[in-house]
């Protein structure tokens, strides 16, 4: 029998969680240490699928199945294709860089390390299961730890707020979706939860054009959609910063994700006919939330807002539903994982060390942080797109996709990431450069060499991606194949 | 109809005869330890507890229904799956209760308290096997007086006086409602025999409005037991004035109860009048949910939080009862499963922390997690299941209920369902966040808790996980009463 590397990628967490919480709580030293045991392993176990998974092969890989509740057609179901597996490594790398970052928590770090933890096994979760049921367990798993670790260890200010908004959001749409999910369950006549049998379903029309807003929308609320989208910015600001990182690189693509694979693959018939209506909102994402990043004066509100923008152009790739659309789609969902991730670990070194966030009251960092200008920099040319880092690879083809179905959302779209440079530059250069502050010259110190070693990963990953875009697309395109087929099955 | 006693006869109440002899026993050796009180304190509560286990146990082994079941006694006692089934969430729901109880100082050392528990746990016994109409309101009757009693037990609080006395006077009116319907229903058909009832309403020589008026006069007496709105109010008042052990009894077993009592009523009595019943039960479940749940926003005690929280359930179960069929049913009995674990388990903390704060404000939870990591996380789990949020019992509990209403087209209920879902899911977050953010009351603090109730509150925190995730043995069981309902 094949090692059951999923299971083991998902209950590598679970367990170190568990482990955690029975721990004495005075014992740091090897509380951080099991929890960055357990990233390693995560992150080491996502590489080992992205090297094994056989592309030329395609389709779901690693596949596992066992009985759960058969009566009610559950199965704990697991595989990855090409559009899963970009984002499981991506969870790896974000979960790994989460831990290092966090490795100071003074409060209680057993709950901290437990929680996050258990965030990382919803979030692998979602991307591995192939049963609705299991996808949707794993979805509403993540409710309680991203609740209370932004309550508990977020920015005193705002954290009761920002986090209360973001839980009741998330779990409005999570509900939302299941309903339609239960409409799904019952409409297909299958009586089964299997994600593989209900693409086969063939629902007519009328019933994929009614529940289709439920679960898209749904689980998009997740992924930042516009009108929905507010709690993002709120909700990664009061967090701390490792769930920041978290929240925006990983979970809301799980929004998008689960958007995407029961939303469109499920009823693509649903898709194309509110296709335009999303390609509307996803564009006022993207231009919407640049403008709002442009006027914040608190550091992290920018990448905020800016996360709220770049979901945007994941969600129009999604709704031009062709072959590049689709494949920018994915590529952007892995780019701005990783992009923001950096924006947010590196807001939250400046933060610790400068103990502000206003924009006007920082000033010449570079001088003090290198590693973090240096980094912040490189987010800022992925962010707008600039050639030779994952942003353009990514970018470009959502672009491409759009201008098929309508050129206009394209042209508006490429408006908005000039604006995205135009922000990027102005934090820039008022944080890292100018005059630093006296006060500030005295507190500010070095990043330490944890904190390096995660500006380091996270930037090369990007870069790579930039040079070598066919290091994901040649996983992607496959995954896009397939969803393609389905589109074209429901015609 | 013989006269003769069949072995079946006594099988089908030998659940019953246990929980007597028990309490015949217990207050023998109330009456043996009278000057020892810590005796009485040490050893009543397991006493109970390890009684109802045993019974339990015998009764899985020689009192189990087989097949589609029979009707026993003259017609009086149905001896189905769907009996066995709830008189096990009962007598579970007792054995913790009692094991609870060994927490609270003016219960632990009262004889009397366990063998009113345990009769009380009998009444319930019957109303979940009564086949029969006077069977019903004898076993509603001989349920809800050892109640009224322990509600009130203790006699020198005032607010548990009140709280007894309020319960009584509701109990009683609802009852009396209850018991014309019944009236009603005998003149109109001429028998009290609920599956002969079945045949005589379907014969439809009986006016519809008239159907509609018993069928809401017996909802009254139904209502007062399950809590639901509008027929909610005394719940507020006696969970908070009662002792804190009882009001976690009355919110499950007392409710699963009056839940065990609507399905065999209205699913077989009134079976095939669907159309009758179903809008007003939903009704009833929006009124409830909605009640229920903003109603608890405005809380500051955790007994009356849980007190409205459970207003909403009643809420949330009825949805399962309004969908009317096989899976709503099961839904039903799958979520009084799950509500059993997570409410008890959930009183037991507020039991213990009120025993040493000496409050019952959400206040007095404030940094429960600093002061005992354990504690806190096992009020994390009771909460985050009442809340519904996986990997906990009220996850799938809630998912199937809303299943049940979806499988029947009543998209309407279920979305009213979700968003109370969600205002839910508000207020007991609030709680989490007290329990955890907020600094605590004194800053280090122990909780000796005794054994007993550390024993039941491991196996409530248990219950909680594994109905949580593994589903397949507790779906067998509700499966096997829902069969046993849905005979027709």
């Amino acid at each position: 029998m094949q090692f059951p590397i999923l299971s083991a990628l998902i209950f590598t967490p679970i367990v170190a969680g568990i482990i955690l919480l029975f721990l004495p709580a005075e014992n740091r030293v090897w509380i951080r240490r099991i929890a960055l045991v357990a990233a390693t392993l995560i992150l080491l176990m996502s590489f080992v699928l992205y090297f094994t998974y056989d592309v030329s092969r395609g389709g779901y890989q690693f596949l596992e199945e066992a009985k759960w509740l058969p009566q009610f057609g559950i199965h704990y179901k697991l595989g990855i294709d090409g559009i899963s597996l970009p984002l499981v490594l991506l969870s790896g790398l974000v979960i790994f860089s989460g831990v290092l970052v966090s490795w100071n928590v003074e409060d209680r770090p057993r709950e901290f390390f437990s929680f996050l933890m258990f965030l990382g096994a919803s979030v692998l979760g979602v991307f591995c299961a192939l049963d609705l049921f299991l996808l949707f367990f794993f979805f509403e798993l993540a409710v309680f730890p991203k609740y209370l670790m932004i309550v508990v260890w977020g920015y005193p200010k705002t954290r009761e707020y920002g986090g209360m908004k973001l839980t009741l959001y998330l779990f409005i749409g999570s509900v939302i979706a299941l309903v339609g999910t239960l409409a799904i369950y019952f409409g297909s006549g299958l009586r089964t939860f299997d994600l593989l049998a209900l693409e086969q379903a063939g629902f007519p029309a009328e019933f994929q054009r009614l529940w289709f807003p439920f679960v898209f929308l749904g689980f998009a609320i997740l992924g930042g959609i516009f009108p929905f989208h507010s709690w993002a910015p709120d909700g990664h600001v009061a967090a701390p910063t490792a769930i920041s990182m978290l929240l925006a690189g990983v979970e809301m693509k799980v929004g998008a994700f689960a958007a995407l694979r029961v939303g469109i693959q499920l009823l693509p018939e649903g898709a194309q006919y509110w296709a335009a209506a999303i390609l509307l909102l996803a564009t006022i994402n993207v231009v919407y939330g640049a403008f709002i990043a442009m006027v914040q004066t608190d550091f992290k509100y920018v990448i905020g807002f800016s996360s709220v923008s770049h979901m945007g152009l994941v969600l129009i790739g999604f709704a031009t539903l062709n072959r590049d659309g689709l494949l920018g789609a994915g590529m952007q969902m892995f780019s701005h994982g990783v992009m923001t991730a950096l924006f947010f670990a590196i807001v939250g070194m400046v933060y610790d060390r400068a103990h502000t966030r206003e924009i006007g009251a920082l000033g010449g960092l570079v001088q003090k942080m290198p590693w973090a200008a240096v980094g912040f920099i490189i987010g800022g040319l992925v962010s707008m797109g600039m050639p030779g880092f994952s942003g353009f690879v990514s970018e470009i083809p959502v672009f491409m996709g759009a201008w098929q179905v309508a050129p206009l959302v394209a042209i508006v779209a490429i408006l908005g990431i000039l604006i995205t440079a135009a922000y990027i530059f102005l934090v820039v250069r008022r944080v890292f450069f100018g005059e630093i502050p006296p006060a500030l010259d005295q507190s500010v110190t070095d990043i330490s060499r944890k904190d390096k070693l995660v500006i380091g990963m996270l930037a090369l990953v990007m870069i790579l991606l930039g040079w070598f875009p066919s290091l994901l697309t040649r996983l992607i395109e496959p995954g896009v194949q397939s969803i393609l087929a389905l589109i074209g099955g429901g015609r | 109809m013989s006269s003769a006693f069949t072995p079946e006869m006594w099988r089908s109440i030998f659940p019953e005869i246990g929980l007597l002899i028990l309490a015949i026993v217990l207050l023998v050796f109330d009456l043996i330890w009278l000057k020892q009180p810590q005796m009485r304190a040490r050893w009543l509560g397991w006493m109970t507890s390890i009684g109802i286990v045993l019974i339990m146990g015998i009764s899985a082994g020689i009192s189990m229904p087989q097949g589609q079941g029979s009707v026993e006694w003259g017609g009086m006692l149905r001896f189905d799956a769907a009996g066995f089934v709830f008189r096990m969430i009962f007598m579970s729901a007792a054995a913790l209760t009692a094991l609870f109880a060994s927490q609270f100082e003016a219960l632990k050392k009262r004889g009397e308290f366990y063998a009113l528990l345990l009769i009380s746990t009998l009444g319930m016994n019957l109303m979940a096997s009564a086949a029969d109409l006077i069977l019903l309101f004898l076993a509603i009757e001989t349920t809800s007086l050892p109640l009224y009693v322990m509600a009130g037990f203790l006699t020198r609080d005032d607010r548990s006086v009140e709280a007894g006395i309020k319960y009584f006077l509701f109990g009683a009116i609802t009852s009396a409602v209850m018991l014309y319907g019944f009236s009603l229903i005998y003149g109109l058909t001429g028998t009290t025999q609920i599956y002969e009832l079945r045949s005589a309403f379907q014969a439809g020589n009986l006016p519809v409005g008239l159907a509609e008026l018993v069928i809401v006069l017996v909802l009254v007496g139904f209502g007062f037991k399950i809590s639901a709105a509008p027929f909610h109010f005394w719940a507020p008042d006696v969970y908070s004035g009662a002792p804190t052990p009882v009001a976690g009894f009355l919110s499950t077993a007392s409710k699963a109860a009056g839940f065990a009592v609507l399905l065999r009523v209205l699913q077989i009595a009134f079976a095939g009048q669907g159309s009758l019943w179903t809008v007003l039960i939903a009704v009833l479940a929006t009124a409830s949910m909605l009640i229920g749940n903003y109603l608890a926003l405005a809380q500051r005690s955790i007994k009356r939080l849980l007190a409205y929280s459970s207003i909403a359930h009643a809420g949330y179960i009825l949805i399962g009862v309004a969908a009317d069929s096989e899976l709503g049913t099961l839904s039903v009995i799958y979520y009084l499963i799950a509500y059993l674990v997570t409410n008890l388990a959930a009183f037991g903390i507020v039991n213990l922390i009120e025993s040493r704060v000496g409050s019952d404000e959400i206040s007095a939870l404030a940094g429960l997690n600093r002061r005992s990591a354990g504690l806190g996380l096992a009020m994390l789990a009771a909460l985050l299941s009442l809340g519904g949020i996986p990997p906990f019992a009220g996850f799938f509990a809630k998912l199937l209920v809303f299943a049940a209403a979806v499988e029947r087209g009543l998209i309407w209920l279920v979305l009213v369902g979700v968003f109370n879902a969600v205002v839910g899911l508000y207020y007991y977050l609030n709680v989490l966040k007290v329990i955890y953010l907020h600094p605590p009351v004194e800053e280090k603090e122990v909780f000796p808790p005794t054994p007993a109730w550390r024993i039941a509150l491991w196996v409530c925190l248990a219950g909680i996980l594994l109905i949580g995730f593994w589903f397949a043995p507790w779906y067998s069981l509700a499966q096997a009463a829902t069969s046993a309902i849905w005979i027709y």
